[in-house]
């Protein structure tokens, strides 16, 4: 008897724990979101009623309007825009042609060269900035989109992601398709490329995220507002010494994340389940 | 006989090396060269206008280690490491449990967790920066609810890489999050059912069964972490500038400052190297020691 008893006990009190449990998760969960709502409140509210968290002034829209008057938006996005697609073509092509090559090809140094590849997935590009910047000069591509993109394209984080992919596809459908008739490319073009879409899908978006969200490459290698990223752009239209207020300061900030938070929102399982794949593979 | 199978073989490593041409050439001029640039330049002079560059050896390395600059800048990102690595992922892992149990609107949830994740951190700072101002700052108005004084988080010494440090916790957490909300899904229910016939207490079970099957993950996420701790910079750009007195500075901030606003590239060169000095200890252990002891599952 006193056992049950003391059984009852204990389950009331892990459903008080319960309780208290979800309260923290969510009050966590408001608590993450709160800066972000707070910047979205206050980009279409007056910064006086912003700053004194007026609730019941009226909404504008003025902080938007002069905000997109401040700074060329458009040329900034479309350089945005540019970038990440040469990167995603160039990283496509890049890795799609190592990963094969480390997948299914025998050739001697290839674990050699496969090691020196995992050894960039820690020498960060961020960190090569100095020679990297010399190197870009050198090649005539400073202050050019190209320029921003080519250090990010032989991605060792996508030839590993790749190989993992075509190393997955059973050896049968490859020796089909040569009985077939097909050469190397034709089996990679044909049969490997295909099955491996929805790792090209994880890749991308975990790719155009990176490179839409990058600053501090863009900064060095850029000088210009025709090639100037949205991140890039948005940092000088915020600095301190502009003056410019916060209420406009948000609204430029909700504009230049809101394509890819709104795409988020929308993709969202899409958007963990590519993370997920590229992070666990 | 033999001839052909030499033959195939030939063939098969001239695609190879064909296929891999592309990125051996990309990997050779942005990773491999520069490295080895960086530290041939680590060991001359700065070259002047009256003076050109010459071999000094060690030289760029003892200065550093002279500069007080540097140790304060080192002592900020082991304490930027120190502080956001295991911070950021026991609230990742909070997260986790509660997103994957059965709390009241999870969906919503899991979504506030994730979002600052595909923020740009130029935006993400933007967004404190309206937390952070003095007099105007919401933790400022919040403050004054409760009679305290006005502080400028990211204008005083003590605090400004402390605000730095939050942010880069609010940025990364729901990140690390998805990678144990993954590793959870995979611990079977019955587990959970033996713990529970067993009488195990919700805090055993966790400790006991859930965290050490989670130990692989966590691992993952450790690297990952670490090496964040050296790349997450950009909102110094915007909130501190590395200031008040350097009290913020980070190393790769440093390394931007040395090289694009002073100029001493070899400098710039000496520090580089010993961050990737740094990453390349990180790289050993997850590829030696990390990666044999958590094949177990």
């Amino acid at each position: 008897m006193s056992g049950g008893a003391r059984g009852q006990g204990s389950r009331q009190g892990s459903r008080l724990a319960r309780h208290i449990e979800a309260f923290a998760g969510l009050l966590l969960a408001f608590v993450w979101i709160t800066p972000l709502l707070f910047a979205f409140w206050a980009a279409f509210h007056s910064t006086s009623d912003a700053v004194n968290l007026n609730i019941a002034a009226p909404w504008t829209l003025s902080n938007f309007r002069t905000a997109w008057a401040g700074a060329p938006w458009l040329q900034y996005f479309l350089n945005t825009f540019v970038l990440v697609t040469v990167v995603l073509i160039g990283q496509f092509f890049v890795t799609t042609l190592a990963g094969f090559a480390f997948a299914r090809v025998r050739f001697p140094g290839k674990d050699v060269v496969f090691i020196l590849v995992l050894m960039q997935l820690f020498i960060l590009p961020e960190v090569l900035i100095v020679e990297n910047y010399a190197m870009v000069s050198r090649l005539g591509l400073f202050d050019t989109i190209l320029g921003v993109g080519m250090p990010y394209m032989a991605s060792a984080f996508g030839i590993f992601l790749m190989r993992q992919a075509f190393k997955s596809i059973p050896m049968e459908l490859h020796d089909a398709a040569r009985v077939e008739g097909c050469g190397w490319f034709g089996i990679l073009w044909r049969v490997y490329v295909p099955l491996a879409r929805p790792t090209y899908l994880a890749y991308a978006l975990v790719s155009v995220s990176t490179h839409w969200n990058n600053f501090l490459w863009p900064l060095i290698v850029t000088n210009s507002p025709d090639t100037r990223p949205l991140t890039v752009g948005l940092s000088i239209f915020g600095a301190p010494e502009n003056g410019v207020d916060i209420s406009v300061i948000s609204a430029a900030t909700l504009m230049s994340v809101a394509p890819l938070l709104i795409a988020f929102l929308i993709f969202q399982r899409q958007f963990v389940q590519a993370f997920l794949r590229a992070g666990i593979k | 006989m033999a001839e052909h199978v030499n033959r195939e073989r030939r063939r098969q490593a001239i695609y190879g090396w064909l296929l891999l041409s592309p990125a051996a050439i990309l990997l050779s001029t942005f990773a491999i060269y520069p490295t080895l640039a960086t530290l041939w330049s680590s060991l001359f002079s700065r070259h002047t206008r009256r003076r050109p560059s010459e071999f000094v050896g060690a030289e760029n390395y003892a200065d550093l280690f002279a500069d007080p600059t540097f140790w304060i800048v080192v002592k900020n990102n082991l304490m930027y490491a120190g502080v956001t690595i295991p911070v950021s992922i026991a609230i990742a892992l909070a997260m986790a449990l509660w997103a994957n149990s059965t709390i009241p609107a999870r969906g919503f949830a899991r979504t506030a967790y994730f979002t600052p994740t595909v923020l740009p951190m130029i935006a993400a700072a933007n967004l404190w920066l309206f937390f952070y101002t003095p007099g105007l700052g919401i933790l400022d108005k919040i403050g004054s609810l409760f009679g305290l004084p006005s502080v400028n988080w990211l204008g005083q010494p003590e605090t400004a890489l402390w605000a730095i440090i939050i942010v880069t916790i609010w940025k990364e957490a729901g990140f690390f999050m998805i990678f144990y909300l993954a590793a959870l899904q995979t611990i079977p229910e019955d587990l959970k059912e033996a713990a529970d016939i067993e009488g195990a207490h919700r805090w055993t079970y966790f400790r006991r069964i859930v965290f050490p099957l989670l130990m692989p993950t966590t691992l993952f996420i450790l690297v990952n972490a670490l090496i964040n701790s050296v790349k997450l910079i950009d909102h110094l750009f915007i909130l501190t500038k590395g200031g008040p007195n350097d009290a913020s500075k980070l190393i790769l901030y440093y390394i931007w400052e040395m090289a694009f606003a002073f100029f001493d590239a070899p400098q710039a060169a000496a520090l580089t190297m010993l961050v990737l000095l740094v990453l390349g200890v990180v790289a050993a252990l997850k590829f030696t020691w990390l990666d044999k002891r958590t094949h177990y599952q």
